[in-house]
């Protein structure tokens, strides 16, 4: 390994008001090196990186980009510095062909549209191994095609540093695999390469040495030889952590939501959901895992009311509430809470305090026009003492809390509902560590009481440890239906490939 | 060398003081050009004033012109509350007057308690429907508002002047293109010298606001503004509160189509809205979509128009300045709006660094 | 009357009716393609008309006319592009206050030159001149090529500016800053100079199309010379789906529509008002089949009317 720095960043800090997103941090990467960044949700890794690509400018701190100092102010120096983003969210123009995303804003020809350019990117596509249709329309394209659209993209760019934020969280195992290999082949070919990530196996794995940063500074910088998960995880945490989530016993009762045979087509006529069939009793935690958008969102949002159905039966209670509304659901008696992915877009009204937030399902219970604010007034002070939720007043822009907080909010309201069916969507995305146990021991409770579970969820370990089944689904279809105590990660990965549970454990699992 | 911050620490008080800077600087501005014309521009300002409130009938008619901005604004803040951008304002208020003159001129031997009664539900429900129709596109089909409802006011337009020139045009007229005057059975009753809409506007402006912030309707309206998703998943029928909110836009919009037939003009003509329609936008956007905070707008508005008016018998300039100035206004309220969100920040000299050394 | 020279006589006045439509409805497409959606098009062109006319009043010089008011259509918008781009204000809002804006203004300095003709220099540059071998093609070469000389500027600036979007590498740089502004940040583009740019070129465009109403189509100044038609450039707009080839076919046809009534009066019993309806009717069927249909394609540009910043948290 070439030891020449390539990029040298010393005391970087950047605050967004009151907020220090990132306080002095410190960081060396080498040429022809794979370097993680390694921290939780909120740690400062985005902030950090989007300052490196031009799009926020430090208040303080000296960046050098092999060994020049560089004032890095827009997008573009940091391009003209050699360092290309790969953004989690990818900045592509949907209506444009691959082609014409990849040379927009480059200088070149006056007339776009000749032979010659489609042969620079199939040299890149080759000596890669990107497979790509240059005139291939973005809209066109799946998950998987359109980030090595952006690979390709930033290379065509001339990158010698590439920047990859959370680039495997739309990926399957066996994807992710393809991507590492791309990258061992860049390192070779002398780019460094700085990947952005909290999955601690995938550090293990591509890197060479990681930086571990925690609530917006550097904690350390380590070799990947000389250390382990346990150690990296007490680094990204600050302390020794019981990764074991606490499962209470489940005592089997009825069965709450029986769905059968549900199809669910979405906007462009595609399947979102492929004759779905599963059973949810009392006082069971039932996990959802898979990749991003294998319909997770339409399964929550169809039982929910909230996605029209094709076909199938969803009975809640032996009651089928396929073609209802959540109005309707309400009015049915049915208390079935949802806590969806989407917070501040969908279960919260961002611009509005607590207060009037508390209100949202519960004021169509008052009788005539007027509203009435003050159950909810109470409602919002007993959720700040028993949630500890940390904001300046119960009128208050929920907006301008923290992720965890918000979190705290919207699942307090559903919880004080007292429904007999949750149904909860990524509850501790983007929570640090001590909230994250929070909401679990709230879940264990409702599970206590006998409300059955419905928890669709992103972190493999979380699922094992917290759920008693697991439910795979891939491309809409279900491929197993496991007993969390007796399936591991990798058997979980496979089926989110689209493996058959029988395929993976065996029959009669 | 700047760098653009948001505020989050500004007071109600600094807002608005932001701007009425803002409107002094307009009002400067507009001064100098005024100035460079070859007049006074304090002379001019003040004449301007003097226009609504140098003697009772003046001032009279400065609120005879509040008055539709007022009911035309309540409706238009309705519609922007949900973020649906009602531009047809001026079509609903010429279909409110079209329905409303119906009556005037073909029922007129009807008592006058129940003809205006019957001149004000008309142009309720004439209103409330042309709003309505592109509001069922949208929620149906997600058609652009903006541009439908725009193009509704021409068609509500057209449509007069083809009833001005051919079906009701008023045969005493002599060949001219015009609608016959009504009869005073027709007319709005006046008091205090100003046709009772002004009582009926003020009645509007107190439950809209108790409609808005106290009602559950109002409630549902805020939330849909702000994400229709999260009405949808608390249960609400968007569809169905997208359709009866614009109808009261509209609704509202026709009532002041009524009130110019029956209380200004005594008559229909496809010049019945006069721009209203537009400025309505303006002032229900500057009023923050507030109701009373609506009537000291539109007020002030109003003040400015009939202002340029009277200049132009006072000092033969153009009353055409008036819409110089409140273009003006508009601008620097505006732009202070920017002043309002931000500020700008130093960059730190640490790394405003030669970008030579670099290269 | 033969069927032959009406339909001869309709195509031609279509043309030139469909002219000053032609320019504005460019100039929006411009704009709207960079992502602006500026409602101040009636405002930019009375700016143009009037400044246009004077200008051309004074100097006698027709060209002067032309590019005064070209340069007037750019003042107000760039008033827009400030306020919209720089001072992050709202798009509806701004437009609308140009329209205000350029509507007084344009009445302000006109009524100095109220009822006053242009002199014989400007009015004779404006005559039809006919192009040799196409001018005598019948029927269409008759309409198409034997008209003045903004109109065959207008096919010119047509077709160049399809090629311009569509073939160019600016011209792709700007469509990206259109649909996502975000992207075209990250790659380098500048997307204010890009949007501040293209607006002030779309105001000079409807700048052109306001000039052409006061110098070519009326003889003398007439308050309010645009009558509307910076509302109909906007709904032509979107009636051609952002295309500029399909402009010219939507302003011939908007202008045919507004003459055509006369004609068709003495055999339909049709009056001019419900034909002045057809392009805001045909404007409302073309918004709601555009919002049935699914296709990715033929869409307003994604990020019409949102304003960008970089830094937003």
């Amino acid at each position: 390994m070439n030891n020449e720095v390539y990029i040298k960043i010393e005391n970087l800090t950047k605050t967004f008001g009151p907020v220090i997103a990132n306080n002095n941090i410190c960081l060396e990467v080498n040429k022809g090196e794979i370097h993680a960044i390694l921290g939780e949700n909120g740690s400062g890794k985005s902030t950090l990186m989007n300052m490196l690509s031009g799009i926020y400018t430090p208040d303080s701190g000296v960046i050098y980009i092999k060994g020049k100092h560089v004032s890095l102010k827009t997008p573009k120096d940091s391009m003209s510095m050699g360092i290309g983003m790969i953004h989690q969210h990818f900045k592509l123009v949907e209506v444009l062909t691959a082609k014409e995303n990849i040379i927009a804003g480059q200088k070149g020809s006056f007339f776009v549209g000749s032979k010659k350019l489609s042969e620079k990117i199939r040299k890149i596509s080759e000596k890669f191994g990107l497979t790509i249709d240059p005139d291939k329309k973005i809209y066109n394209m799946s998950v998987g095609e359109k980030q090595t659209v952006e690979i390709v993209k930033v290379i065509y760019r001339g990158a010698e540093i590439l920047i990859l934020d959370e680039p495997t969280a739309v990926l399957t195992p066996q994807e992710t695999e393809s991507l590492f290999n791309i990258l061992r082949k860049m390192k070779q070919a002398g780019s460094s390469i700085i990947i952005i990530t909290h999955k601690l196996n995938e550090v293990m794995e591509i890197s060479d040495r990681i930086t571990v940063l925690r609530k917006g500074e550097t904690i350390a910088t380590v070799n990947k030889e000389d250390t382990n998960a346990t150690e990296l995880t007490n680094l990204m945490v600050g302390r020794a952590v019981d990764l074991s989530i606490n499962r209470i016993e489940k005592k089997n009762n009825e069965i709450i939501l029986n769905v059968e045979n549900l199809t669910v087509v979405d906007d462009e006529k595609v399947k979102a959901l492929d004759n779905i069939s599963f059973k949810l009793a009392t006082g069971e935690i039932l996990g959802v895992a898979g990749v991003a958008g294998s319909g997770q969102k339409e399964l929550c949002e169809a039982i929910a009311g909230l996605y029209p159905i094709t076909s199938g039966k969803i009975e809640y209670k032996e009651e089928n509430i396929v073609g209802k509304n959540p109005r309707d659901i309400i009015k049915m008696g049915i208390s079935m809470s949802f806590i969806p992915e989407d917070r501040l877009g969908m279960g919260l009204v961002a611009s509005m305090g607590m207060v009037d937030n508390m209100l949202l399902k519960e004021y169509q219970n008052q009788k005539g026009i007027f509203i009435e604010k003050k159950a909810a007034k109470d409602l919002s002070n007993k959720l700040i003492k028993k949630l500890e939720i940390s904001t300046p007043g119960v009128y208050h822009p929920v907006r301008q809390l923290s992720g965890g907080n918000i979190q705290k909010v919207l699942l307090g309201r559903e919880i004080e509902s007292n429904p007999h069916l949750l149904i909860t969507a990524y509850p501790v995305r983007g929570l640090d560590i001590n909230s994250s146990y929070t909401i679990y021991d709230l879940l264990n409770e409702q599970k206590e009481k006998g409300v059955g579970i419905l928890y669709i969820g992103e972190d493999l370990d979380v699922l094992i440890e917290l759920c008693d089944r697991i439910l795979v689904i891939c491309n809409g279809k279900i491929t197993g239906i496991a007993q969390a105590t007796k399936v591991n990660k990798e058997q979980l990965g496979l089926m989110m490939a689209g493996e058959d549970m029988t395929t993976v454990m065996g029959v009669g699992a | 060398m700047f760098r653009v911050v948001k505020r989050t620490d500004l007071t109600k008080k600094q807002s608005v003081s932001f701007r009425l800077i803002a409107i002094l600087g307009a009002l400067l501005t507009t001064g100098i050009f005024i100035w460079f014309l070859g007049f006074n521009p304090l002379q001019i300002y003040i004449s301007m004033l003097d226009g609504s409130f140098g003697s009772m009938y003046r001032f009279k008619e400065a609120i005879i012109q509040t008055i539709p901005l007022v009911v035309t604004s309540l409706g238009i803040s309705v519609a922007f509350r949900m973020k649906f951008w009602n531009i047809g304002a001026e079509g609903q208020i010429i279909m409110g007057a079209f329905a409303a003159s119906y009556f005037a001129l073909y029922w007129s031997n009807l008592p006058i308690g129940v003809l205006l009664p019957l001149m004000f539900a008309a142009s309720v429900v004439a209103g409330g429907i042309w709003a309505l129709i592109p509001a069922f596109f949208k929620a149906q089909f997600g058609t652009n508002e903006t541009l439908f409802t725009l193009m509704m006011n021409y068609i509500a337009q057209k449509l007069i002047i083809y009833i001005q020139y051919g079906l009701w045009k008023d045969p005493k007229a002599l060949g001219a293109g015009k609608i016959a005057m009504f009869t005073d059975n027709a007319a709005l009753p006046e008091v205090f010298g100003i046709h009772i809409g002004w009582i009926i506007t003020i009645l509007l402006v107190v439950l809209m606001y108790i409609f808005i912030n106290r009602t559950k309707r109002g409630y549902e309206i805020q939330v849909i503004g702000e994400s229709e998703n999260t009405a949808r998943y608390a249960g609400m029928n968007v569809k169905k509160i997208i359709l009866t909110s614009m109808l009261l836009s509209g609704a509202l919009c026709g009532i002041v189509g009524m009130f110019q037939v029956s209380g200004v003009n005594h008559t229909l003509s496809y010049q019945v809205a006069n721009g209203v329609g537009f400025t309505a936008i303006i002032t229900t956007w500057l009023a923050g979509l507030s109701a009373p905070v609506i009537v000291i707008v539109c007020f002030l508005f109003a003040v400015l128009q009939q202002g340029g008016t009277f200049i132009q018998t006072a000092f033969s300039i153009h009353a055409s300045v008036a819409q110089l100035v409140q273009g003006m206004i508009l601008f620097f309220v505006l732009g202070s709006e920017f002043f309002i969100q931000y500020k700008l920040v130093l960059n730190n000299k640490a790394d405003s660094i030669i970008k030579k050394e670099a290269v | 009357m033969n069927f032959i020279s009406i339909l001869t006589f309709v195509l031609t006045g279509a043309v030139t009716a469909g002219t000053p439509l032609l320019f504005a409805t460019l100039g929006e497409i411009i704009t709207e393609k960079v992502g602006q959606l500026n409602l101040g098009v009636e405002g930019m062109m009375l700016m143009g008309a009037v400044i246009g006319f004077s200008a051309a009043l004074s100097t006698g010089n027709p060209a002067v006319g032309v590019l005064a008011g070209m340069i007037a259509g750019s003042c107000g918008a760039l008033i827009f592009a400030f306020l919209t781009i720089t001072l992050r204000a709202n798009q509806i809002v701004s437009g609308l206050s140009l329209t205000i804006f350029g509507t007084g203004f344009s009445s302000f300095v006109g009524q100095k030159m109220a009822g006053q003709s242009l002199p014989e220099s400007v009015r004779n540059s404006f005559i039809p001149v006919k192009i040799p071998l196409l001018g005598d093609v019948p029927v269409l070469g008759d309409a198409l090529f034997n008209q003045n000389i903004l109109v065959y500027s207008g096919y010119v600036i047509a077709i160049l500016l399809a090629i311009y979007l569509l073939k160019t590498r600016i011209g792709l740089n700007l469509r990206t800053v259109g649909e996502n502004p975000g992207s075209a940040d990250t790659a380098g583009i500048n997307v204010s100079l890009y949007k501040y740019v293209h607006i002030l070129l779309g105001g000079a465009l409807c700048g052109i199309g306001g000039a052409y109403m006061s110098l070519v189509t009326v003889p003398s100044w007439q308050d309010g010379v645009t009558g509307g038609r910076g509302w109909i450039a906007v709904a032509l707009v979107i009636f051609v789906t952002w295309n500029p080839y399909k402009a010219m076919l939507g302003a011939y046809f908007f202008g045919a529509l507004s003459i055509l009534g006369l004609y068709l009066q003495s055999y339909l019993p049709i009056p001019q008002s419900i034909f002045d309806m057809l392009p805001y009717l045909a404007t409302i069927i073309v918004l709601i089949v555009i919002s049935l249909k699914k296709s990715k394609e033929n869409r307003p540009p994604k990020a019409l009317g949102e304003p960008y910043f970089r830094e937003e948290r």
